[in-house]
């Protein structure tokens, strides 16, 4: 007796972000660099948050420095902290 | 999962899949046009009770009869009905398993009702031959994927298309095991094949398009462009020696139905 297909489990598609699609992206300003490769930076709305280098811009060592315009995806649970996801020229 | 059985245990399995082959032969034999599909399916319990078995479909997820009759578009699970009677032309798939001892054998295969249209005994040969093919992939270090695709490169090649919908199975203490053996897919991909491991092969193909739906029953699969389809299956396992059809007398030699 055959038997009924069981769907694939959905597979993560490349450059789908780092998979964190609940992500808000936003666009931000560097205001400084701090230690471990984070930095703090200013959101269009004025909040300032702590924000890391995504792991794909740290693969490809893009250098990020004060001033910089960012985009950066804040989770939607902890808006303290966001990851910078791209750096604009 | 994948669970390896033992040689003892194999051959347990052994005992029903010859229990499922006498009663699918028997059957085959009297298969003519005005037979319902139910005096199949009431044969097939006679003899299961007989041979001190359990039809292993019955009751399975709420299904009412002990096989599966699927006639022409039907592609499976079509469920056995006084009413319904072969005519002369049509063809008939024919699955069946039994649960013996604690361990369950599984085989179909699709028969003509007397005489049938050259298209129609091609969709059968061709259909028997990719399960064929299949079975002899079935060998340890090999991959699930080379089964599945030696399966979907005979039908294509054919012409013909393999349903999607419906997959073989893993079977042992249980019915339907891991893994699902598609009947499609990539030679070098999938689970390896190790001694011990049985799976039920089970090339369902449609002479159309691959597209199946189910009937407003909840078990008889029908083509979505109403082309004929076909089935045939083997309870496999694999073995230092390469395949063993379970359901079928080991002696056994030639086509595998």
């Amino acid at each position: 007796m055959a038997r009924p297909r069981r769907p694939e489990p959905e597979k993560k598609k490349p450059g789908e972000g780092s998979g964190k699609e609940d992500a808000i992206e936003v666009m931000a300003t560097v205001i400084e660099p701090l230690p471990n490769a984070m930095f703090r930076v200013e959101l269009e709305n004025k909040h300032q948050v702590l924000a890391h280098i995504s792991g794909k811009m740290r693969k490809n060592f893009i250098r990020i420095l004060a001033g910089d315009r960012v985009a950066v995806e804040l989770s939607p649970y902890d808006l303290t902290r966001g990851r910078i996801v791209y750096r604009y020229k | 999962m994948v669970i390896c059985k033992s040689s003892a245990e194999l051959e347990k399995m052994h005992q029903a899949g010859l229990i499922v082959w006498g009663a699918l032969e028997k059957m085959r034999g009297m298969v003519r046009p005005g037979l319902s599909t139910k005096e199949l399916d009431e044969f097939a319990e006679t003899y299961t009770a007989e041979h001190h078995a359990r039809p292993a479909f019955k009751g399975y997820r709420g299904y009412p009869g002990s096989v599966c009759t699927s006639i022409n578009q039907e592609v499976v699970h079509g469920i056995p009905s006084p009413s319904r009677k072969l005519r002369e032309g049509d063809i008939v798939s024919m699955d069946f398993g039994v649960e013996l001892d604690g361990y369950f054998a599984d085989a179909a295969l699709t028969v003509p009702v007397g005489k049938i249209a050259p298209e129609r005994q091609k969709l059968l040969r061709v259909t028997r031959e990719s399960l064929e093919h299949a079975i002899d992939k079935v060998r340890p270090g090999n991959r699930l994927g080379d089964v599945s695709a030696a399966v979907q490169e005979w039908v294509e090649e054919n012409g013909y298309s393999v349903v999607r919908e419906f997959v073989g199975h893993g079977i042992g203490t249980r019915m339907h095991e891991e893994p699902q053996v598609p009947n499609y897919g990539a030679p070098g991909v999938g689970p390896r094949l190790q001694e011990g491991m049985v799976i039920a092969i089970e090339p369902m193909v449609n002479s159309g398009g691959p597209g199946v739906r189910v009937l407003d029953d909840d078990w008889t699969a029908v083509t979505a462009d109403g082309s004929d389809s076909a089935h045939f299956e083997h309870t496999v396992a694999v073995t230092s020696n390469g395949p063993w059809i379970l359901t079928r007398p080991r002696e056994s030699t030639g086509p595998v139905w």
